[in-house]
């Protein structure tokens, strides 16, 4: 019955030094380390080409224009252009895709997550949800041609960044409710159980206990959203963003959004008097458009820290 | 037979604390429940989906004694315990068929509110689970859920819980620490100040010690002997032991193997006073269990 055999048993101090301190050639696994930091450069690299290529002509403008870049209006002029009308528009959008898409996507998914049984029919909603993650982002304009700007005018008062915000809401809105659904699904039954336990009911179960645990992968999935939201421009297209002349910026009339804006200057041929580029000016709107996701990404974390604070129970 | 249970559960809610003995004197159900009883399971069966868990168990759990529920994995004693405070519920493809009468009310009864079941009848888990939030507020969130808002009354509600859980003098002066912050032993019995918060009747244990230290688990069974004056406990426990030492009563639970589709039933094997299951056993599959020959 000995498990271990004799002559194991019989081996001496040095022969066990040898046998467990042989060097490991592992060829394998020095082949995978190889390949995956490559792969990490590859990805650095293409992201720093990115930033470099965006940043390098968009330093004149920002140092020539300062901060009449930001207040000014578009144009055909890139030397007196700016990017007040996207900035607000991309603004109202971000504001809308939060005030509409969390809170019925948050909901969504406590239903489907928390109250939905496990049905044909529910699974079914399930798959289309994750379905509708994957439609590109032009269908969602003809969507938003169609219901914002036509069946809904009296709301939306037709093109404008009203419609535009419910549109790119609604497209991320399939983002929203996976994300949710997933971090629910985290909250473990034991907190749920405990809930229970003292008698609360499934609705005080879900409000105090579940959506305060889940509430940092919900807001990990909001951050998600309004990067895509904001950076969408093929919907805007549809829905009718304006490219040429917008001197004024309102709720309920002409609208345009800095992807936009970028678009629109990206494909101008420059005058040939001016000084600063189209492409110089394009490329200094595309490093506001990245500020505007960043400081919007930095109130979701601050929150993001506080509820994970709570959730650990400090 | 609806209406009569519809009648005694009105009856049960309604009363306050000192009457609820009362209410268990005149309360006899027409199936002729043990008067005494808390709880009488009666041919009790729970099935998941098409599978038996638990089949035809028939037990009467006495007011203010402490009741085992012993045998090996798998055997229903999980299941049948949250039996008793509809836990289940949670389960979709949970089916409860027979009946648990709770003072001669029919738990499963259509009219029953599983939420008030559960304010009268507290659970205290497998693995210690405090809300994440202050040693005040897991003691506290139950009676706020109760209705209970005045700061000096959930003052002394939390400090009673803990006194009563034994846990006020280790934690009297941090409060409002995190319960997270505690020791294994002492989140177990934050746990239970928790639901003694609320000041049910019954509290179910499941296997409340499986993952403490010895020293932590001997706490929380002196602590068992000093409640069950209060309250009438009823506990899953894997250790033989702690069942010997802490039970006034012990039902052992086996599971029985269907030939035809290799699946386990559990089934209630033998309950009585825990003298009698340990030492001079009935049945010989108890005597197997307890004597450590099998299980």
């Amino acid at each position: 019955m000995a498990l271990v055999s004799p002559s194991i048993k019989a081996t001496t101090q040095a022969q066990v030094r040898a046998s467990i301190t042989r060097r490991d050639r592992n060829i394998g696994g020095l082949v995978l380390y190889v390949l995956l930091l490559i792969a990490v450069a590859t990805t650095l690299l293409v992201l720093f080409t990115l930033l470099a290529r965006l940043f390098a002509p968009a330093l004149p403008v920002f140092r020539d224009r300062g901060l009449s870049f930001f207040t000014g209006t578009i144009g055909s002029n890139p030397d007196k252009v700016g990017i007040w009308p996207g900035l607000y528009g991309s603004f109202i959008i971000g504001i809308g895709v939060i005030v509409v898409s969390i809170p019925l996507g948050v909901a969504a998914a406590i239903y489907l997550e928390d109250y939905a049984q496990n049905r044909w029919y529910n699974r079914l909603i399930v798959i289309n949800i994750r379905n509708l993650a994957g439609i590109p982002a032009v269908i969602y304009g003809i969507l938003g041609l169609t219901i914002f700007v036509g069946w809904l005018e009296p709301l939306t008062t037709g093109k404008t960044v009203i419609a535009a915000a419910l549109t790119l809401a609604v497209l991320v809105l399939p983002i929203v409710i996976i994300t949710a659904t997933e971090a629910i699904r985290s909250v473990p039954q034991g907190l749920r159980d405990a809930g229970y336990g003292v008698g609360a009911s499934k609705w005080e179960v879900t409000r105090d206990h579940v959506l305060p645990y889940a509430a940092p992968g919900i807001l990990t999935g909001t951050v998600l959203s309004l990067a895509r939201a904001l950076g969408e421009a093929a919907p805007l297209i549809l829905i009718g963003a304006i490219t040429g002349l917008l001197p004024a910026t309102s709720l309920d009339g002409p609208f345009t959004a800095l992807p936009m804006t970028i678009y629109s200057w990206s494909s101008k041929a420059t005058p040939p008097k001016s000084v600063l580029g189209f492409d110089n000016v394009a490329a200094a709107a595309g490093v506001a458009l990245l500020l505007l996701v960043l400081v919007f990404n930095i109130i979701a974390v601050i929150f993001r820290n506080r509820f994970e604070k709570q959730r650990i129970g400090l | 037979m609806n209406d009569h249970n519809a009648a005694t559960l009105a009856a049960v809610r309604s009363s306050s604390d000192p009457e609820r003995n009362a209410v268990t004197e005149v309360d006899v159900a027409p199936t002729g429940p043990d008067p005494h009883a808390v709880f009488q399971a009666v041919d009790l069966s729970v099935y998941y989906g098409s599978f038996c868990a638990v089949r035809g168990a028939n037990l009467a759990i006495a007011q203010h004694e402490i009741t085992a529920f012993i045998g090996p994995s798998g055997c229903g004693k999980t299941t049948m315990l949250r039996c008793f405070n509809r836990m289940n519920d949670f389960i979709e493809t949970v089916r409860v068929e027979g009946s648990v009468l709770y003072h001669g009310v029919d738990l499963y009864d259509p009219a029953v509110n599983s939420t008030e079941v559960r304010r009268r009848i507290g659970m205290v888990f497998q693995k210690p689970n405090p809300f994440p939030k202050s040693i005040y507020d897991n003691v506290a969130y139950g009676p706020r859920l109760g209705g209970v808002k005045k700061k000096a009354e959930l003052d002394e509600i939390v400090e009673r819980a803990l006194k009563g859980a034994a846990l006020w003098d280790e934690v009297k002066s941090r409060l409002k620490a995190s319960g997270l912050g505690l020791s294994g032993g002492q989140q177990q019995r934050l746990c239970i100040a928790r639901a003694i918060a609320v000041d049910p009747e019954v509290i179910l244990m499941d296997e409340p010690c499986s993952a403490l230290d010895p020293i932590a688990t001997a706490r929380i069974e002196d602590l068992m002997q000093e409640i069950k004056t209060k309250y009438t406990i009823v506990i899953v426990t894997h250790n033989m032991q702690q069942a010997a030492r802490v039970s006034d009563k012990t039902a052992f639970f086996t599971t029985e193997v269907n030939t035809e589709s290799d699946r386990r039933t559990g089934c209630l094997v033998e309950f009585g006073p825990t003298s009698t299951i340990f030492s001079k056993p009935n049945d010989e599959r108890t005597e197997q269990y307890v004597t450590g020959r099998f299980g």
